[in-house]
């Protein structure tokens, strides 16, 4: 008896079975989807693995996966790794040529802020709604972050919505970017943007980070390694260095940052009533964001005779560079030889630094 | 009197649809460029004949490089 008792098998409960399948879905969409296998193909077999019984690998202080969550993603290590990465491969020529569309980008953390009042009015604590609002900035690595200070609980649950929600952009923002412009000014084609110096963007990480440091400290980690290998890659003598970044230790990150995070994902954590609120309203989060970067966009263009392409607005999401491609896609509808790629990729990467900002006033006041 | 096609983003040529000689009508695609992993047709911005077509496939073009010459 003693023997049957050690047998996994016997002490399976119906809730392991229920996050079986949602690990399996998970590897499905990625294998056969694609829909962001890099990170849901690891996410999903740990969500298998972590609802597997008496394996102890989720078991504080022992576990396999428990110290890659606790020393990766608890320590604030991974995220900021994913960061360097990202800052190694991001060129911000786009956003230099046309500063003024920074304010798209700020306009799309609308979402976020939105949802944390409207979370909270649902019962989440203060912690659960700010984690829960920032699933609309469509960053995996910032909502991971936050998650992990704020509210671990959630923490899967947010990040799946946040990856899932970054993969479905291509069908969530259209009919948004439709119902809200014209036809014409979806054909608005904008003035060609000024060329950059090389200069400007060797000084930009430094200056980038010192001033958003200095205003909002808690959004530190990140930032100083966004910028770090940006600083790595517009320095253009430290190939190596760069390379690295972009490709080596960026994969490794990725390994264990999906890994860990559905380790996290145990049917006690997951299958709660509250989980579909966070999908429901990380949607909303995101679907609100996207329309205060269209609204901004049509607000500035009262102001300008130099007229935006209100679709641009919507690439406020930090959702690089999927956001930017729809804009793109959906202006070209309206005008085939319209090429808003570029235009769109300023705000989009506005919106990852405005994403992170946002975390960090969220760390500042609610930790 | 002679347009250029110029490109309207940076990227790689990933496929030629004209040739010197080919008659182009305005908005018959040109070429196919492929930035940020996905592609983008150009398309002739008049009527005409090309008579200079200036890269090939597998190119890497920067914004405003000149890809073909319509007369």
């Amino acid at each position: 008896m003693a023997f049957l008792e050690q047998l996994g098998l016997f002490a399976v409960t119906p809730g392991m079975v229920v996050m079986w399948v949602i690990g399996l879905t998970l590897i499905y969409l990625a294998i056969s989807r694609e829909y962001e296998p890099l990170l849901l193909l690891p996410i999903g077999f740990g969500v298998l693995l972590a609802n597997l019984p008496l394996t102890g690998l989720m078991t504080p202080g022992e576990g396999l996966l428990w110290r890659f969550y606790h020393y990766g993603v608890e320590w604030e290590i991974i995220p900021p790794l994913i960061f360097l990465g990202l800052g190694a491969h991001t060129d911000f020529g786009p956003l230099l040529s046309q500063p003024r569309l920074i304010f798209l980008g700020a306009a799309a953390q609308g979402g976020v802020y939105i949802t944390f009042f409207a979370a909270h009015a649902f019962g989440f604590t203060l912690q659960e709604a700010a984690t829960i609002g920032i699933i609309g900035g469509a960053d995996g690595p910032t909502t991971i972050f936050l998650a992990a200070q704020l509210a671990p609980h959630l923490l899967g649950a947010c990040a799946v919505a946040a990856y899932s929600y970054m993969a479905l952009v291509p069908i969530i923002q259209p009919p948004i970017m439709r119902l809200l412009t014209t036809e014409q000014e979806r054909a608005i084609r904008m003035k060609k943007a000024r060329k950059v110096a090389p200069r400007e963007k060797l000084v930009f990480p430094i200056a980038a980070a010192l001033a958003i440091i200095l205003l909002v400290p808690a959004s530190a980690p990140l930032i100083a390694m966004f910028m770090l290998g940006n600083l790595f890659r517009e320095s253009k003598v430290v190939d190596r260095l760069t390379d690295t970044a972009q490709n080596a230790l960026m994969n490794m990150a990725t390994i264990f940052l999906g890994i860990s995070v559905g380790a996290t994902m145990s049917a006690e954590n997951f299958l709660r009533a509250d989980v579909i609120f966070i999908f429901a309203l990380g949607l909303a989060a995101f679907a609100v964001s996207t329309a205060c970067g269209l609204l901004l966009a049509k607000a500035m263009n009262l102001f300008t005779s130099d007229k935006i392409n209100p679709l641009v607005g919507a690439a406020g999401v930090s959702a690089v560079p999927m956001a930017a491609r729809v804009v793109h896609k959906v202006g070209a509808e309206a005008d085939k030889k319209n090429y808003l790629l570029m235009f769109a990729m300023g705000p989009n990467l506005a919106g990852v630094i405005g994403t992170v900002i946002a975390a960090g006033i969220f760390l500042t006041m609610l930790q | 009197m002679e347009e250029e096609v110029l490109a309207p983003l940076a990227g790689k040529v990933l496929s030629v649809a004209v040739e010197v000689g080919t008659t182009v009508e305005e908005d018959d695609e040109v070429l196919v460029l492929e930035a940020m992993k996905m592609e983008t047709v150009v398309y002739a911005p008049c009527d005409g004949e090309v008579v200079a077509v200036a890269v090939q496939v597998g190119d890497q073009v920067e914004e405003d490089d000149p890809l073909a010459t319509i007369a």
